[in-house]
């Protein structure tokens, strides 16, 4: 049985086509993925991301025993930082990529991906015997919007008196009032534009969304769905998990060793992620742009020299760059930029060429 | 409100198909585009093949989904729109019109007669499409 947000009405007045994805209940498209794709890269869009979920640590404790769950160095946060990090398994593969908020030196909270909630929950309670730190599953209490785009922060402006303007990337204020109702709200989100994501309570979320909508209407704000947050996710080559990570995705094939910290000590898939780190992976994660016509999309093949080479992760139609491009897990000997690929597309190959990711970066990053 | 065209025949597979003489124009319906969303890739059969009714002939792509689309009638494609390799949204536009696919000259037909009126079809895609 697929759960609802507490947006989940207020989707369907919105005109949601609504679909299930991880277990819940989501708008794909209002008024349509090209768009919502479009309001977010040139003014704003509104999502519900309700779905994702939180764990909260706390306690003398905390620190250390996030240090060993996660690959990133969390001791590089101070209060009212945030910070990217793969979670792995000890043989590398990935349990899931994870968004750090610290509180303060014993208090962190973790958000992590929806269709991971009860499987992280588990790793992380194994992980936590022993340690001095209490860890509780929010999720359910807690409801979540991302206001994304060029103009998000002049929207949100209008509903809070909290220094939006000075709020850096990865940044966020952890007891903000938005439209008259307590938020947390933090520069960050998954769409390659500036933007934040903004933390409630469950029975708040359908008034902020309103208010959010109503100060945003006049300057081009939509309502947006699931299906350009994963455009637009793809085109800033963001990852997402089940496609460029995996229990047999490790983040350095993924090409994320700059969220990978060994100077740290000891951490969960340490000695696993440092050999593939000296000797390379025997798969990378790679862009490529089609060069005949077609489409590709995940779970094709990967074709070069007249055998299967990989596979691709994530394939789409890039509305932004009007081209279809990819990302796909290769052999390390053909991850070169500018090597010559092919995607076997309904049994014929479709000829491909390995470009550099991201494939959109905006002007002027924060 | 979807759109479905009273002179038109239609498949359970939401194609339809418009007949003058022997000849079929046969495209995707207004609720099968919708269904869809933004079309962004269409792959058409060459001149001059054969298709045959409920076969796989052409495919079409939306943002998030991959669509065979099936020949409503048998016969020999006689025409193809090769405006939409350049403009797939066309599909979305105008579905009925410029969104266009095939034509087909009806190998049997006798097979117009497996196919819905528009009252069928509203039937068909109100208890849901499938």
């Amino acid at each position: 049985m697929a759960e609802k947000t507490p947006l989940y009405e207020t989707h369907r007045q919105y005109g949601g086509k609504i679909v299930e994805f991880g277990g819940w209940l989501l708008p794909v498209q209002y008024e349509g993925i090209l768009a919502e794709h479009r309001a977010v890269r040139e003014k704003a869009g509104l999502f519900d991301v309700s779905h994702m979920g939180e764990v909260t640590v706390k306690g003398p404790g905390a620190l250390a025993y996030l240090q060993k769950v996660v690959t990133n160095d969390v001791t590089k946060l101070a209060d009212g930082q945030v910070q990217y990090t793969p979670m792995c398994y000890p043989d590398g593969g990935t349990v899931d990529d994870v968004l750090i908020y610290r509180y303060g030196a014993d208090d962190y909270l973790l958000v992590i991906n929806a269709a991971n909630i009860a499987k992280d929950w588990q790793w992380l309670q194994e992980n936590a015997v022993g340690a001095a730190a209490a860890l509780e599953n929010v999720s359910a209490a807690t409801a979540e919007l991302a206001l994304q785009g060029p103009l998000a922060e002049a929207i949100l402006a209008k509903l809070t008196d909290a220094p939006l303007a000075t709020l850096g990337y990865y940044r966020f204020l952890p007891s903000a009032t938005v439209a008259g109702r307590p938020a947390m709200v933090s520069r960050t989100g998954y769409t390659g534009e500036d933007g934040f994501e903004i933390y409630c309570r469950p029975e708040d979320a359908a008034a902020l969304w309103e208010a959010i909508m109503a100060a945003g209407r006049p300057l081009g704000l939509a309502p947006a769905g699931l299906g350009c947050r994963d455009t637009l996710r793809f085109e800033a080559c963001l990852p997402l998990y089940g496609h460029e990570l995996s229990a047999a995705i490790s983040p350095v094939e993924a090409r994320l060793t700059k969220f990978l910290s060994f100077a740290k000590g000891e951490f969960n898939g340490r000695a696993a992620l440092a050999r593939q780190v000296e000797y390379g992976p025997p798969r990378k994660l790679v862009g490529f742009a089609l060069t005949e016509r077609g489409l590709a999309r995940a779970e094709y093949p990967v074709v070069a020299d007249g055998r299967r080479i990989g596979t691709v992760t994530t394939g789409s139609y890039a509305p932004t760059l009007d081209k279809n491009l990819g990302m796909a897990l290769v052999e390390a000997g053909y991850a070169k930029v500018g090597g010559k690929i092919a995607v076997e597309i309904r049994g014929k190959e479709v000829a491909a060429v390995i470009i550099p990711r991201p494939f959109y970066k905006r002007e002027g990053k924060k | 409100m979807m759109n479905t065209p009273k002179e038109l025949r239609y498949s359970k597979d939401h194609e339809w198909v418009r007949v003058e003489g022997n000849k079929a124009t046969v495209g995707i319906t207004d609720f099968a585009q919708s269904e869809l969303g933004d079309v962004v890739f269409v792959e058409l059969p060459a001149n001059g093949v054969a298709v045959t009714a409920g076969k796989q002939f052409a495919v079409v792509e939306s943002v998030k989904a991959v669509s065979d689309i099936f020949a409503p009638v048998s016969g020999t494609v006689t025409a193809v729109n090769d405006a939409l390799t350049d403009a797939p949204e066309t599909i979305n536009s105008d579905p009925y019109g410029a969104g266009w696919i095939v034509v087909v000259e009806l190998a049997d037909p006798g097979e117009l007669a497996a196919l819905l009126d528009s009252a069928g079809y509203e039937k068909l895609t109100a208890e849901g499409g499938h």
